[in-house]
């Protein structure tokens, strides 16, 4: 059994969701090798030799992939795969985007963001947004798999002594251009990959409102995030929306404000490590999934929080 | 410009599933079902299109039981012009849905195929790019943005960390993000009128591909379900429980 995990990286340096999906691939238990496609990349491929569990780093250093595409990166996972049985990549949007791809070409049915390893054939996955968790075995002679980073420890980076070696670039004829890139620069963290978030709800009945939750999550360094009621009642934009349509979360800490609590938020984050739900409504459902419920008017309660930050982090 | 949008029936995202007792999958009787939420937005997006004046015809295509025809119907209503039903009561992953896109894609000759980036019941977020790749056209996903000039589309995609914007040749394959649009309501003459459009259903095994699950379900079961907590009287305990209790802040 030997195993290929796709890197991610931003050009400069390797993403971390990366040494998650290393982990899952340790998981199925052979060899695992490493393929890095990017330009100018000797800063990221030198990192990466002392990954725990890595045996060979592959290198494809070209400016085709100074902007890696999914249609480029796919044909050069397409080249190596015959050396591999199973190929991997952390399910964020840049494995989600090249996998099935590979997947596809090899006639491969891939499987989606597992959560566990049960056995090289056999894994655990969510389904219906973590509301219910799926056994699947795959028939496939080969395996492509992304892998949900938040299941997954990431593997150390410090005692691994990989070796290096490089591959020539693959063309893939197919007409596609980068254009630009618009990053945004987090005031706040990102919510996907935020330690802590918190979030509104219809309770907060205004967007203007909204922006009583920016100091709590400037002290903490959270993310703002919100629920779809929030979103429909046009408080805020879509794209801060947590639930099954929405983000999916998984943060150390979620505090919940003026959120009800409907299926389809909780199943966006009920996956969080500790749950504090603010809401003057003591029988709303959120209560029930809450490690922490605080029965309150939000209005009252979140300049009492402001303030009690404030002081925390002067240190009284 | 003729666009196929395909789209799958779910169970609604409202409704709280449940794990059949023998864990075999989920309880699918007597529940609600719709279409996938990021497939709606795939055929808002292509009535904005034909409205704009740059697309001429909107195929949608749905894949599954007989049943699914309501969500085509919708879709009729909504303004696309025809409807193709691949009837099939088995189950048919990704892999396969992609197979049998592909066949209609060369019987239907669109420029543009949208659909939703996943589907809210097995999440797997794959047919798009499967598709894309089968077909050997470029991939535009999670798409919160699509501009048509030129026999080219850009298309803006959501990735993790902002934005990313990339010019695809035509024909292409676009799968949709949250932001791309809000899709409207039906109107009743609308529903009314999408009765009289053409709906035609092919049996799945008509198409001859073999779409035999590689994946089996070995066993579906509930998460661990989250114990209620406990109730705080004010913010200060609040802080307190959370900074020395359970240690998160």
């Amino acid at each position: 059994m030997r195993a290929l995990v796709l890197a991610e990286h931003d050009g400069h340096s390797l993403r971390g969701a990366t040494l998650n999906a290393i982990t899952a691939a340790a998981n199925l238990g052979g060899e695992v090798d490493l393929l890095i496609a990017g330009h100018n990349a000797r800063a990221i491929v030198k990192a990466t030799t002392t990954i725990a569990g890595i045996d060979k780093v592959l290198v494809a250093d070209d400016p085709i992939y100074a902007h890696p595409v999914a249609e480029t990166v796919a044909a050069l996972l397409i080249e190596h795969a015959r050396d591999y049985e199973a190929i991997l990549a952390a399910a964020t949007t840049f494995g989600k985007n090249v996998l099935p791809r590979v997947a596809a070409t090899l006639d491969v049915q891939q499987i989606s963001e597992i959560t566990g390893v049960v056995s090289p054939d056999t894994f655990i996955r969510p389904i219906y947004a973590g509301n219910a968790l799926a056994t699947v075995r795959s028939k496939d002679a080969l395996k492509v798999i992304t892998v949900r980073t938040t299941a997954f420890e990431p593997a150390d980076n410090v005692t691994g002594r990989a070796t290096i070696s490089q591959i020539p670039a693959v063309n893939a004829p197919i007409d596609v251009q980068f254009v630009r890139e618009e990053l945004t620069i987090l005031e706040s963290p990102d919510l996907t990959s935020a330690r802590i978030i918190i979030s509104g709800g219809r309770g907060m009945q205004s967007g203007e409102n909204f922006k009583m939750l920016e100091p709590i999550a400037e002290k903490l360094g959270a993310a703002i995030g919100a629920s779809r009621a929030a979103v429909d009642a046009g408080f805020v934009s879509n794209d801060l929306q947590v639930g099954q349509t929405g983000k999916i979360v998984a943060p150390q800490l979620y505090i919940a404000v003026g959120i009800s609590g409907a299926i389809q938020h909780l199943a966006g984050m009920s996956g969080s490590k500790v749950i504090v739900a603010i809401n003057k409504d003591e029988d709303a459902p959120i209560f029930q999934v809450a490690d922490y419920g605080l029965v309150g008017d939000l209005f009252k309660v979140l300049p009492e929080l402001t303030a009690s930050l404030s002081s925390l982090s002067s240190g009284a | 410009m003729k666009v196929l949008v395909p789209i799958k029936r779910v169970i609604d995202y409202n409704v709280k599933i449940r794990v059949k007792a023998d864990h075999s999958g989920v309880e699918t009787a007597n529940v609600k079902y719709s279409a996938n939420p990021f497939d709606e937005i795939a055929v808002e997006e292509a009535v904005r299109l034909m409205e704009a004046g740059i697309v001429s015809e909107i195929v949608v295509v749905s894949i599954g039981p007989a049943a699914a025809q309501d969500v085509l119907r919708n879709a009729l209503a909504l303004g696309a012009d025809r409807a193709v039903l691949v009837q099939t009561d088995n189950e048919i992953q990704p892999l396969a849905v992609a197979k049998l896109l592909k066949l209609l894609c060369l019987q239907e000759s669109p420029r543009l195929v949208i659909l939703g980036k996943q589907a809210i019941d097995d999440d797997s977020n794959q047919t798009g790019q499967a598709l894309a790749a089968l077909l050997n056209w470029p991939q535009g996903t999670f798409a919160s943005k699509l501009v048509i000039e030129d026999g080219r589309i850009e298309v803006t995609r959501e990735i993790d960390g902002g934005l990313e914007i990339l010019s695809l040749a035509l024909p292409a394959v676009v799968t949709t993000d949250l932001r791309l649009n809000e899709p409207r309501y039906l109107s009743l003459p609308n529903i009314m009128k999408a009765k009289k459009k053409p709906l035609e259903i092919r049996p799945a095994a008509s198409l001859d591909i073999n779409v035999e699950p590689r994946l089996i379900t070995v066993r579906v079961e509930e998460p661990q379900q989250r114990q209620a907590g406990i109730k705080v009287a004010d913010v200060t305990t609040l802080l307190n429980k959370l900074k020395h209790e359970a240690k998160v802040i």
